[in-house]
């Protein structure tokens, strides 16, 4: 049966065919549609949303102990939170096939940095397949689970966005759901146990088992020589392969599909056969190191392909480089097109508190989210952003680090705190930190596209739930300062951020308000402008709501500009009419 | 009926978030496959709900292998704004067939006057000789839905896509729902008629 699936959905096809039982992840873009798909399969393949990607790793080490396939997917820094379990599992080996499905988001289009996690792979002695397409992630993921089992290894497949997010066309087979029965769980503590002993011993079976996974990297049809014509061979992995074969149609390629280990004999025979060897792999040169440390020759080219997405211009840059051939003409851009950076939305619970901080000039330590967004003017309301739930630790340091401004905040969403902001919150308690902590609530994972997290009230399938409120986490952890605050209030919100910031204590201030998009709610009633009361005094654009736009220039230069509400955009949420001192705006009659 | 190309088809099809883009590229693609071609459709939506661009391509014909199109190598674009056709056009092939929604979506950087609105909108995108604005909101609202104006555009761009009507017909109600089926087909005949 031939359907037509992104990487992300072919995932879910494989692993419900492959008899996969056990499933979890913490969203995260481009991984997300990975158990949104799988949760299709829920009555065969028991699926959560993680609290985070550790605990996901953990769960799937669990199963495949347990003797069942398991899969767990998540997006590549999310690896970082999930390496501690990863890099021991490896010593203890899987039992049921466990595969670990890494998005890498090369050109960051929506992540805060690059990293390559195919040096993770090699780091933790695991086997890596990087897919090409949509059937490639099919094949692999099946392939996958029975490897995994065969050399009781974790398997890593390398997505990257435009795999995940690229439709092709996919042989599913039958369709099926595979018949694969369990393997039998015997407690066996040499084995499951990670002690120094048994590590130690552990320690010689990965190596013994490095041995046989460069035997099978050698003899796979996942790597392959495709004969071509020309001086030039070029070796290539993930999508750079189609790059490449859109591009030098006419270069023997030698494709490498399982990259950890690399085949670096059969790539040392494929060198053999041409004049100049390149490596086209899209970011870190992880490949090419490896082969060059085997003592194979690797033209290093001029044209730079180590950063950022790869794409046809840019290896047609290489081609003109390397074989003399035109780069590829292209129209150029028109000039002075306005951009269209993501904003927070109209009627956002973010805003009137990013506004209120801003406004009372916070230190703020922000975190991963569409808050995040709360950084870009005219809000400007962020110094710092570093990862999933850094925004604790980093306001405790700047605290520490006697920062002048005595008004510290860390703020983060409900999903980010759950994933990784209470451990920081229970070090703010232990520790006794003067800081606030902002936990903006709106009772979603809002920027992946709405999923469900412990603060819901859902699981993923949908059911009910313990719905967690964080405020009760607060004073559980000992904290005696805790408010919870409408969003929508902006005097409100002042008085109780004023009161926590100089209070010289601990402090949490929850703001919960629904997210706008997800609950599609809508005020009572849209605001219009006054234009005879309208100073054009441009309070109102300062908050930054896409609803509030320009209307007619006001003073004779036509410098500044009354505003106008949008009534398309504008939700009701009333925080324009609170910033205008001038009572200029209010309900539309 | 299967269709054969003797080369690569490109459509590249672009506008802000939730003008309905991704399901449009969906349908243009379902209809490649059961044209019998190889097809693959990319696109880059990650924080498109919140007001960013959107862009997807969709390549069809008998072995497709990069899923990017080169800049300047898009047989048609298809714009759901103006002011996105301008930012894209450079994707188009000389000549190539240009179909835009004539409706403006002002970016939030120009009506908050933290931008330039784009000077001479009108007078650069006629510069285009491929250039074809559709009506496509009033086409749709006749059709029965605002929401399907995506569907009259995808009407449109099938004036310039060798595919037999049954496909085109067996991917709408492949991937449109049932109760607005209806609804769609009538603004995919009218898309096809406003550019014939």
């Amino acid at each position: 049966m031939k359907k037509l699936l992104s990487a992300n959905q072919a995932i879910a096809w494989a692993a419900y065919r492959a008899g996969c039982r056990v499933a979890a992840a913490y969203p995260g873009t481009p991984s997300t549609e990975i158990m949104e798909h799988v949760a299709e399969f829920k009555g065969a393949i028991d699926c959560e949303w993680s609290v985070n990607e550790k605990v996901a790793m953990e769960i799937g080490v669990g199963a495949s102990l347990a003797g069942v396939r398991a899969l767990v997917a998540m997006k590549h820094v999310g690896l970082n939170v999930a390496m501690d379990p990863l890099m021991t599992f490896t010593y203890v080996g899987a039992i049921g096939g466990m595969v670990i499905v890494n998005a890498d988001d090369p050109s960051m289009h929506s992540s805060q940095n690059e990293q390559d996690n195919r040096s993770l792979a090699k780091f933790a002695k695991c086997l890596l397949f990087e897919p090409a397409d949509s059937q490639e992630t099919y094949d692999m993921v099946t392939a996958g689970f029975e490897l995994s089992e065969k050399y009781q290894v974790p398997v890593i497949v390398r997505t990257t966005t435009r795999t995940a997010h690229t439709s092709t066309i996919v042989d599913i087979g039958s369709g099926e759901r595979g018949d694969v029965p369990g393997i039998p769980y015997v407690k066996n503590a040499q084995r499951n146990v990670a002690v120094p002993a048994h590590g130690r011993l552990m320690r010689f079976a990965v190596e013994k088992r490095s041995v046989a996974l460069r035997e099978l990297t050698e003899t796979t049809a996942f790597n392959r020589a495709e004969s071509g014509a020309g001086e030039l061979g070029i070796v290539a992995s993930g999508v750079a392969y189609q790059y490449v074969k859109e591009v030098f149609p006419e270069a023997p390629v030698f494709k490498v599909g399982l990259s950890c280990p690399p085949p670096i004999e059969r790539i040392r025979a494929f060198a053999a056969g041409v004049k100049r060897l390149v490596v086209i792999e899209e970011s870190d040169p992880v490949l090419a190191e490896q082969i060059r440390a085997a003592g194979i020759p690797v033209v290093e080219p001029q044209t730079e392909l180590r950063m950022m997405e790869l794409n046809p211009a840019r290896l047609a840059a290489l081609r003109a480089e390397l074989l003399g051939t035109p780069a590829l003409e292209a129209p150029k851009p028109e000039a002075g097109i306005p951009v269209r950076p993501p904003v927070l939305c109209s009627g956002c619970s973010h805003r009137g508190p990013f506004h209120i901080l801003s406004k009372l000039k916070t230190t703020v330590c922000g975190d991963i989210g569409c808050y995040t967004l709360g950084s870009a003017p005219p809000l400007a309301a962020m110094d710092t952003c570093i990862c999933m739930g850094a925004a604790i630790g980093a306001a405790i340091g700047m605290r520490k680090a006697g920062l002048p401004n005595q008004r510290i905040a860390a703020v983060m969403g409900d999903s980010t705190f759950f994933h990784s902001g209470m451990t920081g919150l229970l070090d703010v308690a232990y520790n006794k930190i003067p800081i606030t902590v902002m936990v903006f609530d709106n009772r979603i994972t809002a920027m992946t596209g709405h999923q469900e997290n412990p603060g819901s009230g859902h699981t993923l399938l949908g059911e009910i739930s313990t719905q967690v409120r964080v405020a009760d986490v607060a004073r559980a952890f000992g904290i005696q300062r805790v408010h919870e605050a409408d969003p929508y209030d902006l005097a409100a919100l002042e008085k109780i951020f004023l009161e926590c910031l100089d209070s010289g204590e601990p402090a949490v201030v929850v703001v919960r308000g629904p997210c706008v998009l997800h609950e599609k709610w809508a005020g009572k009633f849209i605001n219009e402008v006054d234009a005879v009361k309208c100073t054009a005094c441009g309070a109102c654009f300062r908050i930054g709501c896409p609803a509030i736009v320009r209307g007619a220039a006001k003073d004779p230069a036509g410098k500044r500009f009354q505003s106008r509400i949008d009534p398309q955009f504008c939700t009701g949420c009333n925080l324009c009419a609170q910033v205008c001192k001038f009572g200029a705006i209010s309900p539309a009659k | 009926m299967t269709t054969s190309l003797d080369r690569i088809f490109n459509v590249s099809l672009v506008g802000v978030g939730g003008q309905g883009i991704l399901l449009t590229s969906d349908v243009l693609a379902l209809a490649a496959m059961h044209a019998g071609l190889d097809v693959k459709k990319s696109e880059i939506h990650g924080m498109s709900q919140r007001g960013g661009s959107v862009i997807s391509q969709v390549r069809f014909g008998a072995k497709v292998h990069s899923p990017i199109i080169p800049d300047g190598q898009s047989d048609v674009l298809v714009s759901f704004e103006r002011t996105e056709a301008l930012r894209w056009v450079h994707l188009a092939k000389p000549g190539a067939k240009i179909l835009v929604n004539d409706m403006d979506r002002i970016p939030v950087t120009v009506s908050s006057g933290l931008q330039a609105p784009v000077q001479d909108l009108d007078r650069r995108l006629a510069a285009y000789p491929g250039l074809k604005l559709v009506d496509a909101n009033p086409l749709a609202i006749q059709a029965g839905n605002l929401r399907a104006a995506n569907i009259v555009l995808l009407g449109a761009l099938s004036a310039f896509v060798p595919f037999a009507e049954e496909h085109w017909q067996s991917a709408l109600r492949e991937r449109i729902p049932a109760k607005l089926l209806e609804v769609n087909l009538r603004a995919f005949a009218a898309g096809h008629a406003a550019v014939g």
